[in-house]
């Protein structure tokens, strides 16, 4: 008897790109469902109009690069990106802003780079930050969660509102933003910041209705939903567990040490980890296998670094969230910390070239 | 040419005068369409092939600083060209008494005597664009596309050439900002010629042209990180045309079979 003799790797990884994709895209809905049951249709509105124009721009790109479209177009990877933008921009935002946002991610961030697997940033974060640092108007339209807003903002009314800032019985988004008591809404970071640096205590602004019960209404439960997706994906090994573990220990520990130092003007552990995008950040964006480290090590001193990044950025810097800006600081790192945390080689002795 | 020879009688002598002219015209021709090659040469350098703004990427911490608008691009590349010409031609002039070793503090001074000369002028005529300008406009003499062609050009050719080099490169590097200033003002602001009365005086504002009507500012291309996009843009269009004329040329001259022995000695 024969024995057919094969070097190794004997056991093959049959995962493609699209399968992979499709798995992530999959892990969203939780938290996109509980975006929808809070804050109405706007995001689906916006992710729909992102997706179709990242196919656009890629089948574009694509045919003037000479490449494969079909096999390219379909891997998912561009519907991903539009998926992760639309979900992260303002629900009321105009429909240009989604355009030009997948316009940037894909034909510039992404393609110029040359493509899938060469962009040394995440694109829907650098779409992100582009458009918030382009549009600061447009980008800071945040919608209160429907429980707090006066106007029925059903599906025929976020469409018109995001083509031509109006709902359909004449109100602008700006009086759609008014609550009940024409207070304008903002989200419960933004809030927070913006009545630490009045003067207020945290326990006094935490009286605002947008932060309802717990720590901020509708938001906890959207990253409870992007949570449980993370979840999904660890458990079906398509990320791995380093980089939103050490990410979020870290953005406790920052939290925690802040908070019992002055817990006055600094928020609690959990409202960091349950509002903004800590947790879509965590599992889906900073996952990336493209942007991120690639070495168990890195990953934890990517996770950490981006966890440090996010803290400070929230309480010292000027924007209310910092996920998006964390991330890109870590895409840029990421590649010197890849370096320096080589893994050993088997066979080779620990520091031997 | 040759006179060493004594003429044996006038009508030898005459010929050889006939001659001698004759020779000395032909060379002169020879030495002006050599001079009219060289400036040809020199205005392709300067405005495509060896662009500073495109090619060289020579004082890039101005030109993506200051294109924000037309405006501010035409008044530094003015500004710009100026003092290029100006120090290539005194660079020139001098190049045979300057110390080779110390000729680079000579050639800073020489460009930031202009440049003062420049920045004074503008701040007596032009003071709008010259406060609009602000520290880009001293910053010119940092400008190492300046420096470089003083060094690389100026200081070893006469100074009707170098003159001509200067106004070329300047050329070529103020179309550059123009070109950006163009499209960072147009996607900006929607206008173009914003502000040109500041340098060009009051009748100068009938030049403002409203392209589009923007609801509101597309800040990435006012801000710096929109000028390294559009740069960039611009870089990779050169290229393409660049290669588009290198294949046609390819196809042009690539229809000879060429016959190749084969030997195992090689």
């Amino acid at each position: 008897m024969a024995f057919w003799i094969a070097s190794s790797p004997h056991n093959h990884n049959q995962t493609k790109t699209p399968n992979l994709m499709r798995l992530v895209i999959y892990a969203t809905l939780p938290g996109i469902l509980a975006q929808w049951y809070f804050f109405g249709w706007g995001n689906l509105i916006h992710i729909g109009i992102a997706m179709i124009t990242a196919l656009v721009c890629e089948f574009t790109v694509l045919s003037l690069r000479k490449k494969p479209i079909a096999h390219e177009l379909l891997d998912g990877s561009a519907l991903l990106t539009a998926l992760l933008l639309g979900i992260c921009l303002p629900a009321l935002a105009p429909w240009w802003i989604s355009v030009i946002g997948t316009i940037f991610a894909i034909v510039i961030v992404k393609q110029l780079y040359g493509g899938l697997g060469h962009n040394p940033f995440n694109p829907a974060m650098a779409g992100y930050v582009m458009l918030l640092v382009s549009f600061p108007l447009q980008m800071t339209l945040w919608q209160p969660p429907l429980s707090l807003v006066a106007v029925d903002l059903n599906f025929t009314n976020t469409l018109t509102t995001i083509l031509t800032g109006f709902t359909v019985e004449g109100y602008s988004v700006e009086q759609v933003r008014n609550t009940l008591d024409g207070i304008t809404m903002a989200t419960p970071l933004d809030t927070l910041k913006t009545n630490i640096n009045q003067g207020l205590t945290v326990l006094e602004s935490l009286n605002n209705p947008v932060f309802g019960d717990n720590f901020a209404l509708g938001w906890e439960w959207i990253n409870a939903g992007f949570l449980l997706g993370g979840l999904f994906l660890i458990f079906k090994k398509a990320i791995a567990w380093q980089t939103p573990v050490s990410f979020l220990i870290s953005l406790f520990i920052c939290s925690f040490i802040g908070y019992s130092m002055s817990p006055d003007s600094s928020a609690s552990t959990m409202f960091h980890w349950f509002s903004g995008a800590t947790m879509l950040g965590a599992f889906f964006i900073l996952t990336d296998p493209v942007t991120g480290a690639t070495s168990t090590k890195g990953r934890i001193i990517v996770g950490l670094l981006a966890g440090l990044l996010v803290y400070l950025i929230r309480t010292a810097g000027g924007y209310p969230d910092g996920i998006a800006f964390a991330i890109l600081l870590c895409n840029m790192s990421a590649p010197l910390i890849d370096q320096y945390t080589r893994p050993r080689t088997y066979g080779h002795l620990k520091g031997d070239k | 040419m040759s006179n060493d020879i004594a003429p044996q009688n006038s009508k030898a002598a005459d010929i050889a005068d006939d001659l001698d002219e004759q020779e000395k015209a032909a060379e002169k021709s020879q030495a002006a369409a050599a001079l009219k090659a060289e400036y040809k040469e020199l205005a392709l350098q300067g405005l495509w092939k060896n662009n500073p703004g495109l090619v060289q990427l020579l004082g890039l911490c101005p030109l993506l600083a200051v294109t924000s608008t037309v405006t501010n691009a035409l008044g530094l590349g003015l500004a710009t060209l100026l003092v290029l010409v100006c120090s290539n031609v005194t660079v020139s002039a001098i190049r045979h008494w300057v110390p080779k070793e110390i000729r680079i503090p000579i050639f800073v001074l020489i460009i930031a005597a202009f440049v003062t000369c420049v920045q004074l002028l503008m701040n007596a005529y032009a003071y709008g664009i010259y406060q609009s300008l602000g520290i880009f406009l001293p910053l010119i003499v940092t400008n190492c596309a300046i420096i470089g062609r003083a060094e690389a050009y100026a200081s070893k050719n006469p100074v009707k050439q170098s003159a001509f080099d200067g106004l070329m490169m300047g050329l070529g590097f103020a179309i550059i900002l123009i070109i950006l200033g163009v499209v960072r003002e147009i996607l900006g602001q929607g206008t173009l010629f914003d502000g040109a009365d500041l340098l060009l005086g009051d009748w100068a504002s009938v030049l403002r042209i409203e392209v589009m009507q923007l609801d509101s500012q597309f800040l990435l291309a006012i801000l710096p990180p929109g000028a390294f996009i559009a740069m960039g843009f611009l870089i990779a269009l050169k290229n393409t045309i660049d290669s588009q004329i290198k294949a046609k040329k390819v196809a042009d001259t690539d229809l000879v079979i060429e016959r190749v022995r084969v030997n195992f000695d090689s």
